[in-house]
This record gives C-alpha cells, structure tokens and sequence, in this order.
C-alpha cells in the first residue's frame, strides 16, 4: 500500500474540518484574501465536497488597496469552480461612515477593514466564517482553537476559549453569535508551499520573482502604488522582487528575490531566516498588535 | 529550517504544574535547534528589555497573548511547530493552572506524547506537587503512551544527583498508580540548555539521552493498522462523477483500521450489512484501498439508510451497541454536574440528548485513588457515571478508540463544554 505523507495527513484533517463546517451551520463561507492560504482553503473545499459543489459563499473584503493581480486571479478561480462570490467594500463602509481611512503616510486599512467584514457577516447572516489563518503565522494565531467562537459583536475572547477535545467540534452557539474556523491552523508556510508543489496548484503570480518600482520605509520594501506613494526622500529604484504574503499594497513588504518557480520558491523559504509576517507592518503595530484586532473581530 | 515531508510526526505536550518552566522549556527547544527565527527572536529581545530582564526571556516565545504577558503564566494552549532530519513536532504548551486544566486537557486530548516538567527546587521543599499527580493521570487517562519527565531546574539545587533520585522515585510511584508505567526521565535546566538539545556536562552521572533525543526516538507505537475499521459517516454527498451521474456516497475521516473495495461492514446500530462499492477523492477518483486517518468518500453496493451520525465498522470486529454506558468523565463545567438536567453529548457527528446517573467512584488527586461514593462530579474531578442516552449509539471503549470511545458534554443552557467523556 501507497504510505501516505505528512502532505495528505494535513489535507484528510483540513477536508474533514471543513466538511464538518458544513453539516454544523446554517449559513457559512470561506474568507477568501487572495493570498496562498486562502486560495488553499478554496482547493481544499473543492476536495471536501467532490464530486458535489462547494455549498458555500467566498467572501473577499477589498480594501479597494488590492494590487490588480489579486483581483483578476480571484475572479478567474470564481469562474472556474463555479464559487458564489461576495464582496465588501471597505470604500463603501468609509462612504456610509462606519468606517475612517487613517491619516499619514503609514496609513492602512487593515484595521478597518474588520469593520466591512462585520457588516458583511451582519447583512448575508453568515453563521460560520472559514479563514486561512494558520496557527504558525503568528503568536496570537497559535493559540487559536479549530472552531472559535465570537459573541454577536464578532469578538474573540482569548482568556474564555471553550475547551476542543479530540476532533469532536462543539458548534452550538445563542442566536447572533457566530464561528471563525480555521481548518489550516497545523499548517506551518513550508507545508502550504509544498502542497501547493505537491498537488499543482497554481497560485497568484505575485509570489514570483518579478520587476517591479519598490521603496524603502522602517526597513519595509513596499511596491510603488497609488495607494503608497513613496515620500520625497524615499527613492524608487527597480528590483527583482516577489511577495511572501498578499495583503493589501499599503501593508504587504516584498522579498527580493529570483525565485520563479515553485521548487525555487521551496528552496528559499527553507533558507530564510525570517518569519513569513516578518515583512507585515500591521504586526508590528504593537506587542500585541495581532491579538488586538483578533478581539475586535480580525481574522 | 529542516523540511521533511515523510509521516513520522510526533504530537507532544508539555505538561506539570504551574512555574515548573514549561514555556521557557519549549522556547528552549526552539532556541536550540535553530527553530526561533531572527524577526522572533528581536521580538523577544524588545519583550523581555521592556520588563526589565537581561536575559533572554523564552516563555515568551509560547506566552503571546497579552493577560499572559503581563502574569507571567500561560493561560491557554499555544502551539509551535518545528521539524529536525528525524521527526516532525507538533508542540503543545499547557498552562499548569488548576483554574486552567480545561485547556490542558484540550492540549492533552489529540497528541501521542506528553512531557512532564516537574521543579526541582519546588520539589525539595514541598514534594510532588499535586497539580502534577493530576496532570499524570489526566495524560494517562486520555490514553497517552509517550511519558517523559523533565526535572527541571536542577541548576537550583547543585546538580544534585540525589534529589533527582528521589524525584524519580516519588513521580514513578505516582505514574504507577495512575497506570502510566514507561517513564523517560531527563535531568533538565530550561534557563541554561543543560540536557535539552546538548548533553550537558553538569550532570555527569546522567548517561541517558536528551529531551530532544528522547523525543525524536519515543516510540508510541505506529497508528495501528490492524486496529478494525471504523468510518463515521460525516456528511452524505450527492453529485455526478465522470462514470456516475447519480453518484451518492459518505463522506467522512477513517478513524480506524483499513478498508478495501470488496469489504462487508454493517451500519452503526441498524446491523444492516452492505459492501464497499468504490472508494474516492478528488485526487483518485478510484482507490482500492484507505486507512487511517485518509478522509474518504465511500459508495456501497446496496441502497441502504446511512446518513451524518452513523458509524460503518468492518465484520465480524462489530462496535458494542447501547443506551446506557459506563464512562469516565472530567467535568470542566463551573457548576457540578448535576444528575436531573438533561445534558448534550456529541458522539463523532451526532448530538444526543444524554443524563449523568450515579456517579460511581470519584479519583481522589492527592492519593491517586478511587473513591466510591455517589456525590455531584465537580470542577476538574473525575469519575464514572453511568451516561443514559436519548438513542442507542455504536461505539468502543476508549482505550480501544479514541474517536468510536469518547463524547463532549454540552450544557444547553450556556452551549459551553462542560464535560469530556471516555467509554469504559
């Protein structure tokens, strides 16, 4: 018999994770970001569920600071599982006033955006949110449960997790309370970019070694948009880069680097020396800083 | 970092009361296997300059939440994951709170190993702490098999062999009691490094193995692949395979044992009998065969009632089938349990309604020994009750299966998790 590898392991525990998603909530959906785990997510649920469709929602909330590659590879994925795709708009939540763009150069919407996915929950009812947060990323993510529970106003309460025994999930939740699941939470970077070798996906060409305008700012190499332009001191110069997260523009660092494939991606992720959100300025806010938007509702 | 993709994974917790050094153990590990990286690693340098220490404060690699930051105590679960050219690790830290024992019988309930930090310092002026004998039969009756004993801190009391000694007997007669016999017992400091990654040369009298040794070498024994099949049905998909327009089959995560096309298994309760018609998924849409812990998608040759809930086991390796079953409980709800409140257990995929009758014997902490006695099981105790279910169930013991032998209680006036049971 075949002996199956760690890979698989991990895919049978994310496939029935996200199976179980489906029989426990009413309404549920996957947080789709358009970075590599989320897209992960939505292959793993394409493998739960064969040879049915995915009964889910995809929920993309853009923060309008996307880079364009993220937003042409999201709609090509849409069209060819087939998903149902919802988005909230962080422009629409600062045009209605619930939400305010920060000031300064350094401003992000990644704080706010929280604010968009809370209305978004609120006007689809969704019940259960699956997310591509990994408990490796990040010190608050690791102390994440499999199903974590949020009262009505979407907050986690880190101190007051209910206990998870072995693989038996407890879902029953009071009326407007909700779930963020998060069936990737043993998955550690170097796992996700072997799976993707493994199983040959194809992932956004962000990831890739490319040349592209770039700046430096508190050691942060940021990519030239609109939505970061750099200040009169800081000089763009040209350089082969790629991105190891996608989040939006404003807060995603790039890598230099000339890793073009997957293996030659592999073989650098195994050289560095620096976590994956190491390049992530909304990390760095504070000690905390992860924790602290987690509560108010962040993924 | 190293990379291996092949099976040998070992899941380990660590365990034992409160400052007995778990998190900086674990941060210890990682320093020293080249596991912390450089961005952590300035984090963890700014943390501690901020509270003032010189050293290198490595607790605080597991402690990331604020609340645990500012006490200096772990409060719930963290895990951490690393890989060396042997094993790849699966790192649970537990708090050693007896207010937090919830959360490390979270930690505790899906990992192989466990290892058991106990202070040295602590030990000589108050004993084995009590808070430790619980966290050894905990990990025991969650049907552990990896026990290694760290005795840490031996930098506090000289190195000295014979403390080490006396520790090493108290904690096996303890681990005896509680039915853990196979002990790896480690002379450890967690501040220094001594035994963790490195031999140490302080402790020259100790000629076995280090922590990291020991784990990379701990024999848990494979995942049994001659244990009998059993495949709780999670979710019933319907759709149209290339070959099946109307393709029906269960879908779930084989909790035991292997199936092949051709195989004869019964349905959970009903006893009805059917064969394996086909085995898929997505990337094979035809197998022959799967085992543990492969999620599936099973077709059966005949149209029989199956759906979320049920149980399909091999023949003539049958589950036991009953109402009313003896088990062992730890309550993990701030109110007792009480026998008159109708309470929810979740079985694999299927809730039930279910009452806690007659509390049988109660595990004393402090001597290690059942009680008989017939009051209320309260917060963090342990007992068997008799638990009368709504509807009969297919199951196991759970010393045979974990998945077929355990329950969750639910309270269903709060939804909280108040209990975790175990098939006898």
């Amino acid at each position: 018999m075949k002996r199956r590898n760690y890979l698989e392991y991990l895919e049978s525990e994310s496939v029935s994770l996200i199976r179980e998603v489906a029989e426990e909530f009413e309404n549920p959906a996957i947080l789709f970001s358009g970075g590599k785990d989320s897209l992960l997510l939505i292959h793993l649920a394409v493998r739960a569920f064969w040879p049915a469709k995915v009964p889910f929602k995809i929920v993309h909330v853009d923060t309008g600071h996307n880079f364009p590659e993220t937003i042409a590879f999201r709609d090509e994925l849409v069209k060819r599982f087939g998903l149902d795709l919802v988005v909230g708009s962080v422009e629409d939540s600062i045009r209605r006033g619930t939400a305010a763009d920060e000031k300064g150069p350094d401003a992000t919407r990644n704080r706010i955006q929280s604010v968009t996915l809370l209305e978004t929950i609120e006007k689809h009812r969704f019940d259960a949110l699956i997310g591509g947060a990994r408990r490796d990323e990040e010190k608050a993510r690791a102390k994440e449960r499999f199903f974590s529970h949020r009262n009505e106003f979407g907050e986690w309460d880190p101190k007051n997790q209910r206990p998870e025994l072995w693989s038996l999930f407890n879902c029953k939740k009071a009326v407007g309370e909700s779930f963020r699941v998060f069936p990737l939470n043993n998955w550690t970077e170097m796992d996700v970019w072997n799976y993707i070798h493994y199983r040959g996906i194809e992932v956004p060409s962000l990831y890739f070694a490319h040349k592209r305008e770039v700046f430096v700012r508190h050691g942060i190499l940021y990519a030239v948009t609109p939505f970061k332009p750099p200040l009169p001191n800081e000089k763009p110069y040209e350089a082969e880069v790629r991105f190891r997260t996608i989040g939006d523009a404003t807060c995603t660092g790039a890598l230099v680097s000339s890793a073009k494939t997957v293996p030659e991606v592999i073989a650098e992720v195994a050289e560095l020396k620096t976590t994956e959100r190491g390049t992530r300025a909304d990390d760095k806010v504070s000690e905390t800083a992860m924790e602290d938007r987690k509560k108010q509702g962040y993924f | 970092m190293s990379n291996p993709t092949n099976f040998d994974l070992l899941k380990v917790a660590f365990i034992g009361n409160v400052d007995d050094g778990k998190s900086t153990l674990i941060g210890r590990l990682f320093h020293d296997t080249d596991s912390i990286f450089e961005d952590q690693r300035s984090e963890l340098e700014r943390s501690s300059a901020r509270r003032g220490e010189t050293k290198l404060n490595l607790a605080l690699f597991t402690d990331g939440l604020r609340a645990e930051r500012e006490q200096g105590i772990t409060i719930d679960i963290a895990y951490r994951y690393f890989a060396t050219e042997r094993r790849k690790f699966i790192v649970v830290d537990c708090p050693g709170h007896f207010q937090y024992t919830r959360n490390m019988i979270t930690g505790c309930s899906t990992v192989d190993a466990v290892v058991v930090l106990i202070d040295a310092e602590n030990y000589v002026r108050h004993g084995l702490m009590e808070q430790t004998k619980r966290h050894l039969a905990i990990a025991s009756l969650l049907g552990i098999r990896g026990f290694v004993v760290g005795v840490n801190k031996m930098d506090l009391v000289g190195y000295d062999e014979s403390v080490f000694r006396r520790i090493a007997d108290d904690v096996r007669a303890a681990a005896m009691k509680v039915g853990a016999p196979d002990l790896h017992l480690i002379p450890i400091s967690a501040v220094d490094g001594d035994n963790v990654v490195a031999r140490s040369e302080k402790l020259p009298w100790y000629p076995g193995a280090t922590l990291l040794t020991t784990l990379e070498t701990l024999n848990v024994g494979a995942r049994d692949a001659a244990a009998a099949f059993r495949f709780p049905v999670q979710r019933v998909i319907r759709g149209a395979t290339a070959t099946n327009p109307n393709f029906r089959g269960y879908a779930g995560r084989i909790a035991s044992g292997t199936v092949r096309v051709g195989d004869e298994i019964a349905v959970g309760v009903s006893g009805f009998r059917s064969k394996v018609r086909g085995i898929h998924t997505f990337d094979e849409p035809e197998r022959r065969v799967a085992s543990a812990p492969d999620s599936i998608v099973l077709t059966l040759e005949d149209e029989i009632d199956v759906s979320r809930g049920d149980l399909l086991a091999e023949l003539p390796r049958a589950p036991r089938t009953g109402s009313e079953i003896t088990a062992r409980i730890c309550w993990l709800g701030a109110t007792s349990a009480d026998p008159a409140t109708t309470y929810l257990v979740k079985h694999h995929h299927r809730y039930l309604k279910a009452k806690l009758v007659g509390v049988r014997k109660k595990l004393d902490i402090s001597t290690l020994v059942a009680t008989e006695g017939d009051e209320a099981l309260g917060l963090n105790e342990i007992g068997e009750v008799s638990l009368k279910l709504s509807q009969p169930v297919a199951f196991d013991a759970y010393a045979e299966n974990r998945t077929t032998g355990s329950v969750i209680v639910i309270d269903p006036r709060t939804n909280q998790t108040v209990g975790a049971g175990l098939f006898l």
